[in-house]
């Protein structure tokens, strides 16, 4: 006993971050938060990064490149491919958004998810419990979700919590594909959960296939299957923007950290 | 012929695809049934049709790992329909079986357990062991189960999905009370594709499909990957390169090790360990994402090297939180191990024999907690593990304690490695552009993930693209060990037998 107290004292300590009420650690100088586009700097005829994308993730029409959040992987693929550095990763960690075509960003400020309803605030604002579910994914996303259960993150202090059934939940978080082979237990889970429920996607593949999009073994993602209420993008998403996501939906977000410049 | 059948390959070697051998199948199965016998592992066995056989055949492929002489040896033959099973006298063969019969549609006959591994239709169109026609459902996990009969017998049925954050799978116990006689693992709701979407590559997704293989295993199975494409190449990868990935790998071993440390104690409430460890996971992943952005170490590792160079600062910083997470780690790990009551619950539950863990080919911390001092760094080195060793570590009781001690020891191998590494980085590049992929070549590479043995196969065709791909995870060996560990145990030894093993299940379903 006197060990545990004196490890926790001395070595461990206190380590839950002070976030929401202020800023957060910020990710890593290369993390590959929002992206930064600047169509201007497009030599004619370019399509280099279109053609780079892993996930058809980025369009361009008229001149003006546009990335599906939804399908961007973060990865640097097109930064490299591009000759005159049009598009660029910011450290903006903050993602999320309610609206599937709020995740086509076109250099312009992303709409951020808005909270639930007045009324659906007072039920879940202090209290929400979520089944996880993942669907063939690839437990990237899974083990990001996990961390906000640890002393760090600590989801508690929220009322948030993941429980072990579905007839205890508000809601499922679900991560992956959606395989066929889940596709049915998936579909079960969510009619075990009672109403009022949401459905939250996170990672590009729930939200658009990700890597594995068009395979004929899984159906691009949780939208095909149910109705999406907040989708969370990256691949996977850093448990900051899982967190930022989870906490505009509940109306928890009272001040915003947008990342110093680099 | 006779069992020495087969061509010796070195770890991260192409040969011509000429140069491996091209035997009966009676020579095939005997040059496997000899070599196993005679304590080599499987590391390997599988299903080409894009590469030629013999007419109207397919080609099947095996590599032989000796562990003792480090030494890898390739051989193929062609089979029509049907060939005699190896499992009845092999059983480490037994889940490859079952793999080729449904991808492939060749019949293993005298399987004993003949059933699909993943539910999905075979490659072959017309061509189905179990009679399915290319437009039946096929409902995942629905087979016949193992049953036991008798008085106050019961089955518990458990998954797809878990109460926890976890991927999904179907386990069937045959109880009697508390007592789990067997237990059968059902896996298949990962399967994503991915070997089938290999087959003409690289192409740009290709790395994409290797960094989420197993998520939590990108840098093992990116850097397998990048071996296979080097050796095809003809590409050298620079020293500074080299040393970068081993530090990659190690802290992935790091993040998972320390991962599970928590897990387990997680999973019997002795819940000062389980915090420590879930915040110190964390700081072996931010390490990762400081050199590459991403926790997971996604980017980071591409064919030629590396992606990101570590500059003087971050090789600092990264010295520095090695320090302060071995300190952290080291007293979550003591507070574990000094505690009798923790002791009490790991010691003698889930017991795997060492005979058994030879029989099935386990691998990776699963293998060495039973005595099996097998690493594919230490065996088949590649990279910088050919300059610098790692003692392998191994305990013999099989059980829970020994696969929990032997992560806390690979840990302290592992932070040894980085502190030493991070001290004497070599200078100079860390990407080497790699040249198209010579046609028609056969290689293999091995890397020892934090779970085990990855091996990778690479077949090209006279384009240079890829004709078949084959990625074999060490859950893919291991989850066998995890249901021969449940046998005589108590149900609710189930979890923390789960744990500690924390195999993949997309891994293994690809």
């Amino acid at each position: 006993m006197l060990h545990i107290l004196y490890e926790r004292l001395n070595v461990q300590g206190y380590r839950t971050m002070a976030y929401p009420a202020a800023p957060p650690n910020p990710p890593p100088e290369r993390f590959r938060g929002l992206p930064v586009i600047d169509s201007s700097k497009c030599p004619p005829n370019c399509r280099e990064c279109v053609d780079a994308c892993p996930t058809s993730a980025i369009t361009q029409a008229d001149g003006k490149l546009s990335i599906d959040l939804g399908r961007c992987l973060f990865c640097p693929d097109c930064t490299e491919a591009c000759p005159e550095n049009a598009i660029a990763y910011s450290q903006d960690y903050r993602l999320a958004v309610r609206n599937r075509e709020d995740l086509v960003y076109d250099g312009r400020a992303v709409r951020l998810a808005e909270s639930l309803d007045e009324k659906s605030r007072r039920i879940f604002g202090r209290s929400l419990k979520l089944r996880q579910v993942s669907a063939a994914g690839c437990n990237g996303c899974e083990a990001d979700v996990n961390v906000l259960s640890t002393v760090v993150f600590d989801l508690g202090r929220f009322g948030i919590q993941f429980v072990a059934s579905p007839r205890h939940a508000d809601g499922l978080l679900i991560t992956g594909p959606v395989s066929q082979n889940m596709k049915l237990a998936l579909e079960d889970c969510y009619a075990c959960t009672p109403a009022p429920k949401f459905v939250i996607a996170v990672g590009a593949c729930a939200i658009s296939g990700g890597p594995f999009i068009d395979h004929p073994e899984q159906i691009n993602g949780a939208a095909s299957s149910l109705k999406v209420d907040l989708y969370i993008p990256g691949c996977p998403p850093h448990p900051l923007t899982i967190l930022d996501g989870l906490l505009r939906l509940i109306g928890r977000i009272e001040h915003e950290f947008p990342p110093a410049a680099k | 012929m006779n069992g020495s059948a087969g061509v010796t390959i070195r770890n991260g070697q192409a040969l011509p695809l000429a140069d491996v051998p091209h035997v009966s199948t009676t020579a095939f199965l005997a040059a496997i049934w000899e070599r196993t016998r005679s304590g080599e592992r499987i590391s390997a066995l599988f299903g080409a049709p894009g590469v030629p056989g013999d007419a109207g055949k397919t080609r099947l492929f095996a590599v032989l790992a000796d562990d003792q002489h480090g030494t890898l040896v390739a051989l193929s033959t062609s089979v029509g329909e049907r060939y005699p099973s190896l499992t009845p006298d092999c059983s480490q063969a037994h889940w490859f079986e079952r793999e080729i019969a449904e991808q492939w549609g060749i019949l293993p006959e005298g399987h004993p357990w003949l059933k699909p591994i993943r539910f999905h239709h075979s490659y072959r169109p017309g061509h189905d062991v179990w009679g399915r026609k290319p437009d039946d459902f096929i409902p995942c996990s629905v087979t016949n189960y193992f049953k036991m009969a008798g008085e106050e017998v019961h089955e518990v049925a458990v998954g797809p999905i878990h109460a926890g954050i976890i991927e999904p799978g179907s386990f069937r116990f045959q109880c009697h009370g508390e007592t789990v006689y067997h237990l059968e693992i059902s896996l298949g709701y990962q399967h994503r594709g991915i070997e089938r979407q290999l087959i003409g590559g690289p192409n740009k997704r290709t790395i994409h499909y290797m960094e989420t293989a197993a998520g939590d295993t990108t840098i093992g199975h990116t850097t397998a990957y990048c071996q296979n494409l080097e050796a095809l190449a003809g590409c050298r990868v620079p020293a500074r390169a080299q040393v970068l990935r081993g530090v990659a790998l190690e802290l992935e071993r790091l993040a998972n090790h320390t991962g599970d440390l928590g897990g387990l104690a997680t999973d019997i409430a002795y819940l000062p360990t389980a915090a420590y460890c879930g915040r110190l996971r964390g700081d072996w992943l931010n390490m990762t994402g400081l050199w590459c952005g991403n926790r997971f170490g996604r980017a980071g590792v591409v064919p030629g090297g590396v992606r990101y160079d570590l500059h003087d600062g971050y090789v600092q910083q990264m010295r520095d939180r090695t320090a302060g997470a071995r300190q952290g780690l080291t007293g979550a790990a003591n507070l574990l191990f000094d505690a009798t009551s923790v002791l009490a619950r790991f010691e003698d539950t889930g017991v795997v024999s060492l005979e058994d863990c030879n029989k099935l080919g386990l691998v990776g911390p699963a293998a060495r907690a039973c005595g099996a001092e097998r690493d594919v760094r230490h065996d088949f080195p590649s990279g910088i593990y050919r300059f610098v060793h790692i003692p392998v570590s191994a305990v013999r009781s099989g059980d829970v304690f020994a696969r929990a001690y032997i992560r806390w020891l690979e840990c302290q191998r592992s932070m040894d490695f980085l502190t030493e590494q991070l001290s004497i980085l070599p200078s100079g590049p860390v990407r080497q552009d790699c040249k198209p992929l010579e046609p028609d070549s056969f290689a293999v590479s091995l890397v020892e993930g934090w779970r085990g043995e990855i091996c990778h196969v690479a077949i090209t065709d006279g384009k240079g693209k890829f004709a078949a791909y084959k990625i074999v995870d060490p859950s893919f060996h291991n989850w066998a060990g995890l249901q021969m560990a449940l046998r005589n145990q108590a149900i609710s030894d189930f979890p923390v037998c789960n744990k500690s093993f924390s195999l993949s299940y997309c891994g293994h379903d690809l």
